[in-house]
């Protein structure tokens, strides 16, 4: 047996309980297969579209051989409803509650790319304090997003503590948005021209105690998570997206800063308050589930210090620039993208100068990690499925739309 | 209603059978865990979390539709999906009950307009409460279980009525 191991498993790395997290996955973890001249037989398993762990209705058909994938189809679709076609229908100021229910966990990101989108068209001056109004709640909702997925990728790798702790963490956070936005989840906040309303009265007391917590309490987090030997041991050197294939695959945001490349727009292409806040882009080195779940963790640390600083330099000022009621921008085509909690989401945006957008592109950064995953999960085996599928931080609403 | 005030020693409890099953199915409103869109994070994930914490109601998720006896149908069905939810409903072990949670389960919501979109999921399956919202609170989606343990108390009368005229 052991001579077995050592040849289908390449470099015997499940024989020694090891991981080395620099070897690519193709042959990762093998299982011996004909072994006494036993012959195996494929099977086709459907997961999917109803998975509690698909994070949302995505479908998967796996073939399988024994316990190893050997090949995976990514189906999608089961959410399509249109939020690029119904835009077209929308008035400019109406189409950021589409936009919002693409990345349903974060939606301030997504109206914030459309409105940045529609105000290059409409060549206005947004106030400086819309500004940080933009960015704060860009943070605070990516702290929701990521405690999101934080609960839900522990329970994926069968923890179920974390989760209870990120949805507590969760609902301050909805709370402060609330009294900023007036909504949980959709919030129709960013419009173009600035955002709707100004800081409520008693909001920053909130976000301060918030803050108070939170950075000690993600420490706690991330050893109750990153801390427990059997979820290092699923995650470490599991699921390899290395450079070049995250690079090909058109990946972005943790996704590819995992694989150690330096891209976040909110750094390349500055917009809102960015230029002005101190961040660091946390990058992992080789590019397995276990960076993807470090340069999160580190990312939600960043968003705490961006919230405070957001809250210490609120600018005095209009929240709005003086925009019309019915937004005829000039005709002609941009391309707006921001860094939403999945990588880049982009809105390209072409305009008739009537006062519906002639066309509106939506380029979630879901649907770029969900092709990636087709190619990552052969050579995996059957219980690593979930994990890499909640690894990759996939949301429906945006890959569907 | 504490059954252990209700039994002393040595006593016995009468109760007709509709009543014991009804009020057990009552309290134990199983959900299965099928999150279509949005609604899906207030729907199921703030309800399992620890403010809401639905688990005290007897409110709890199931994985499988075999063991599920509510569907809390969370966000936009499209035709595509469709198929999906009908047969899941299907699935579950009667009786079973349905929650159209938001705008979209109840007519379309925000894309009635699309094509693709099934104008509420009543057009499938029965739906027993229905949640405004986009998307509800979870308050109100408890709301809507404690709506859904009166429906079902009614109905437990109703089938008393109906034995004993
Ligand atoms: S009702 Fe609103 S929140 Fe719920 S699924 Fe539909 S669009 Fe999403």
């Amino acid at each position: 047996m052991s001579d077995q191991c050592e040849e289908t498993l390449g470099v015997g790395l499940l024989c020694e309980g090891q991981h080395d997290p620099g070897t690519p996955p193709a042959g990762l973890r093998r299982a011996p297969s004909g072994v006494d001249g036993l012959s195996t037989e494929h099977l086709i398993i459907n997961m999917g579209p109803q998975h509690p762990s698909t994070h949302g209705v995505l479908r998967m058909i796996i073939e399988v051989d024994g316990e190893e994938v050997i090949a995976s189809e990514v189906s999608v679709g089961y959410l399509h409803r249109g939020i690029e076609k119904l835009a077209e229908h929308r008035r400019y100021d109406a189409v950021g509650t589409l936009m919002d229910r693409g990345d349903y966990v974060s939606g301030i990101m997504g109206e914030l790319a459309f409105a940045l989108a529609a105000e290059q068209l409409m060549e206005v001056d947004v106030p400086r304090k819309a500004h940080w109004l933009r960015s704060l709640t860009s943070e605070l909702n990516r702290l929701a997003s990521h405690l999101v997925w934080y609960g839900t990728f522990g329970l994926d790798t069968g923890a179920m503590g974390q989760f209870l702790y990120a949805m507590r963490e969760r609902e301050a956070l909805c709370d402060i948005l609330e009294a900023i936005t007036g909504q949980r989840m959709m919030f129709n906040y960013v419009r173009p021209g600035g955002v709707v309303a100004d800081l409520p009265v008693g909001v920053e007391e909130k976000i301060r105690a918030f803050l108070a917590t939170f950075p000690t309490y993600l420490g706690e987090y991330d050893q109750l998570l990153g801390g427990n030997e059997i979820f290092q041991a699923r995650v470490k050197g599991i699921g390899v997206i290395d450079r070049d294939m995250a690079l090909a695959f058109g990946l972005t945001g943790a996704n590819l800063r995992a694989a150690g490349v330096d891209f976040d727009v909110r750094k390349a292409r500055p917009y809102a308050a960015y230029p002005e806040l101190d961040f660091e882009v946390p990058l992992g080195t080789v590019g397995d589930a276990w960076d993807r779940y470090t340069v999160r963790m580190g990312e939600m640390a960043q968003s705490a210090r961006m919230i405070g600083q957001l809250i210490d330099g609120m600018p005095e000022g209009d929240h709005i620039a003086k925009v019309s009621k019915i937004i005829r921008p000039a005709a002609g085509e941009v391309y707006a993208s921001v860094e939403s909690s999945r990588g880049e989401t982009g809105v390209h945006l072409v305009s008739d100068g009537t006062e519906h957008p002639y066309r509106m592109h939506y380029r979630g950064p879901s649907l770029y990690a969900v092709q990636a995953l087709e190619e990552l999960l052969p050579g995996h085996l059957l219980g690593d499925v979930v994990m890499l599928i909640g690894s990759t931080d996939v949301m429906l609403g945006e890959i569907d739309r | 209603m504490a059954l252990d005030k209700l039994t002393g020693e040595n006593s016995m409890l009468f109760i007709r059978s509709e009543q014991l099953f009804d009020f057990a199915r009552r309290n134990s409103l199983w959900y299965i865990a099928f999150g279509i869109a949005c609604c899906a994070i207030e729907g199921l994930m703030s309800a399992s979390g620890p403010r809401f914490d639905f688990d005290r109601m007897g409110v709890f998720f199931r994985n499988s539709p075999r063991q599920a006896d509510v569907m809390i149908v969370a966000g936009t069905v499209n035709k595509k999906m469709a198929l999906t939810v009908k047969r899941l409903y299907d699935q579950m072990p009667e009786p079973k009950w349905v929650v159209a949670m938001g705008a979209c389960a109840s007519t379309g919501g925000p894309f009635r307009e699309y094509p693709n979109v099934v104008l509420g999921v009543d057009k499938i399956i029965p739906v027993d409460v229905y949640i405004p919202g986009c998307p509800p609170r979870p308050e109100s989606v408890q709301y809507a279980f404690i709506e859904l343990q009166k429906k079902i108390a009614r109905r437990t009368e109703e089938r008393l009525a109906a034995r004993t005229s």
